[in-house]
């Protein structure tokens, strides 16, 4: 069965936590006892029947405040596709939080009140997920029942977040005109809306495609050396080292010609173990290399550059300034790194671009360019989402304080 | 669930798909980077069926090596006879070196309160729990919690941060973009490191039957002496003795979950086989844990107020 990872995107007031759960009840998702925990805690709150949006209620902080502070992941199955949700925040203090979930997601689901239509937060979900490559965009156009499931109204939003998506270089978006509270259009088609002729919320997500995961050459960065179990077998080659690491991209196969980088020596593939992606396999040669080495076509290898220019969301109250001392973990290598220039910031509501930046500041966004100790292969992230992503971690308290995106 | 993923007609085993695949190289993923950048890790194991996947999965990802970390049991002292047997087969089996946590040795050495000799000690095994871990020195610590177990858990990173008390600070968490684990930490910190987050229940039966992984036998339909409590089958022993007004009766059962005996119940089963296991659980509508923990249902944050203490 296929995995599609999706990202819930919109605040609480637009009816996010309601529809999630909405979306497990009505494909019998939730189990007895927590329906009945649920119907026992509307109760006690003063409530009647099921308030679904319970079923997604955290931690003790996001209940007290009504929020969504962190993300959370629910896991359900259809008979197409098997579903993991990553039920993301909305405010913007948390947008650290958000990116986490939607960093793995292949469609970002953005929700909207069909009373308010696109807003500030709508706006930043929208350009965050394009940011993170994620290829398609929903608009769940929520509350549709407090428009009278108005036509004119859903068009207008509609209208609005194509121009978003269009800006924003968004291939795929489709928007579906929906009440979480009723159950319309969510998994079964909703009786007020006859001028709807496009699939439900859970029909689109059974249907749409999903993104090829280990397509392009081939990217190996080396996890670790394996040495064999001593007097595990008789034959020599079974003595030999292997190199264990998950694909990133196109598929290991005896013969290959590859290139360790970034030293550039040039070796066979004679032996592939494992289930793709997590293999591990030996070479030709007997070579040096080690974690934090990638391993990738010979034909088409990803450039080793000694700097990299990328587009970085911070994610922390002390702001990046050029010459900061930070570490950077790409693939499986983490080094040291020096930020030298902070070329521009983004405003992710607005799009305007800054260009006289003193610094980087807690979820801002911007360009910069980093020196780094060793030259890295990468390849730019809208071909390969992990050659082209690292992390900043800062060096002393180990905090992961900045996400980069590597640019063309 | 009306579509298993498994054809039982089509052959005598089940075949990993596409999404076990995904899964297992994931879990694999995490359990190498975690054994590349930590100093000490170990693997916290309880004999229950999340354990023996992760033991599995470590043999699996060091392969032809062998698994550079040793398991941790930390022991209530009110286990399942059988399941600390079964520990301790294959511990050998897989050669890795067995570190014990004993909450009896907590208790005798006054660090923890005893309950009593019917009380719940889950919750206390935090305590040695952190103890072994600063004893030891372990900077990284795998679990085999999963996000679909409970409202907390759902909300956790696959590296979990936790500072020099153990603590857990649900509302500070680290970012986690992509499959970039940062797994620095400073002495006295640790990680927690869950690579089977992303499963569910049923991904880790399907899990077993695929690769014919043998559990402790209470996983399987057994007869068992036992008493109904808070709407529970729990097995009658030294450590619960049924309590005046229960009645104690035989059933066939079989165990979700494995834990401390007076608080994990049975469910009435006949499943002998995983698939049978993967039969009923399709059709049951009842959460593990809700269905078989009494830890779990003492408040609605009950695991997030544990977990903010150090618990697993």
């Amino acid at each position: 069965m296929e995995l599609l990872r999706f990202a819930t995107a919109g605040s609480v007031d637009d009816g996010k936590s309601t529809l999630i759960g909405r979306l497990l009840y009505d494909t019998k998702s939730l189990f007895d006892d927590v329906i009945d925990a649920v119907a026992i805690t509307t109760a006690r709150r003063g409530g009647e029947g099921l308030d679904l949006a319970l079923v997604t209620d955290g931690l003790r902080a996001e209940r007290e405040q009504g929020i969504t502070i962190d993300v959370a992941y629910r896991y359900f199955s259809t008979p197409k596709r098997s579903f993991v949700i990553a039920d993301t925040p909305g405010h913007v203090q948390y947008t650290r939080n958000m990116v986490t979930g939607a960093s793995t997601a292949d469609v970002a689901v953005i929700l909207v009140d069909a009373r308010h239509g696109l807003r500030e937060q709508s706006r930043r979900h929208a350009c965050l997920s394009a940011l993170l490559g994620i290829r398609h965009l929903v608009l769940a156009v929520n509350k549709m029942d407090l428009v009278d499931w108005s036509r004119t109204r859903f068009d207008e939003i509609h209208h609005d977040f194509q121009a978003l998506a269009a800006e924003r270089g968004v291939p795929a978006m489709a928007a579906i005109p929906l009440c979480a509270l009723d159950g319309g259009n969510v998994v079964d088609p909703s009786p007020h809306t006859p001028w709807y002729h496009g699939p439900t919320l859970l029909d689109h997500l059974e249907t749409l495609p999903i993104p090829q995961r280990m397509s392009g050459p081939l990217r190996l960065p080396i996890q670790m050396v394996i040495k064999p179990r001593p007097g595990g077998s008789d034959n020599a080659m079974h003595e030999r080292r292997w190199y264990a690491g998950s694909v990133a991209g196109g598929v290991p196969a005896v013969g290959d010609r590859v290139v360790i980088l970034p030293s550039g020596v040039i070796t066979q593939i004679v032996a592939v173990e494992g289930n793709l992606p997590a293999v591990r396999v030996q070479f030709a040669d007997e070579i040096d290399a080690s974690r934090g080495d990638v391993i990738a076509s010979a034909d088409d290898p990803p450039n080793t550059v000694p700097s990299l220019v990328a587009t970085v969301v911070w994610m922390h109250d002390k702001p990046l300034l050029p010459g900061a001392h930070v570490l950077v973990k790409h693939a499986t290598r983490t080094l040291k790194a020096v930020a030298t220039v902070l070329h521009d910031k983004l405003d992710v509501t607005t799009l305007a671009s800054d260009s006289q930046v003193a610094g980087l500041g807690l979820n801002e966004i911007g360009t910069v360019s980093f020196i780094t100790s060793l030259p890295l292969p990468v390849d730019p992230y809208v071909q390969n989402r992990t050659m082209g992503s690292f992390i900043v971690i800062d060096p002393v308290t180990n905090a992961t304080v900045g996400a980069g995106m590597i640019n063309q | 669930m009306t579509d298993s993923i498994i054809d039982r007609n089509a052959a005598p085993h089940p075949v990993l798909d596409w999404r076990l695949a995904e899964l297992e190289a994931h879990a694999i993923f995490v359990i190498r980077e975690v054994a590349a950048e930590c100093e000490r890790p170990v693997l916290l194991f309880s004999g229950g069926k999340d354990s023996v996947v992760m033991l599995y999965l470590a043999r699996k990802a060091f392969e032809p090596g062998v698994i550079p970390f040793p398991v941790m049991h930390i022991d209530t002292g009110h286990n399942f006879p059988e399941v600390i047997e079964f520990r301790d087969r294959l511990v050998a089996e897989f050669g890795v070196r067995l570190v014990v946590a004993s909450v009896q040795e907590a208790i005798d050495r006054g660090l923890v309160s005893d309950p009593g000799p019917t009380g719940s000690r889950n919750r206390m095994q935090t305590v040695p729990l952190l103890h072994a871990i600063a004893e030891h020195r372990f900077d990284a610590a795998f679990g085999g919690a999963r996000r679909d177990e409970d409202k907390a858990r759902a909300k956790e990173r696959v590296l979990s941060f936790r500072d020099s008390f153990g603590q857990w600070d649900p509302k500070n968490q680290r970012p986690e973009l992509w499959r970039l684990y940062n797994a620095r930490t400073l002495t006295g910190e640790h990680l927690r490191a869950f690579p089977l987050s992303d499963w569910t229940e049923l991904d880790i039966w399907r899990y077993v039957a695929v690769n014919d992984i043998e559990l402790p036998a209470m996983y399987y339909a057994h007869r068992r002496e036992v008493v109904r409590r808070d709407s529970m089958l729990l097995a009658t022993g030294r450590f619960t003795p049924a309590q005046p007004g229960e009645e104690a009766f035989e059933e066939t059962v079989r165990y979700r979950t494995v834990g401390d005996m007076t608080c994990t119940g049975a469910v009435r089963s006949d499943a002998t086989t995983p698939l049978e296991v993967l039969a009923e659980i399709e059709q049951s509508r009842i959460t593990e844990r809700g269905a078989t923990r009494a830890d779990d249902r003492f408040s609605e944050a009950a695991m997030e107020d544990r977990k903010r203490e150090g618990y697993f």
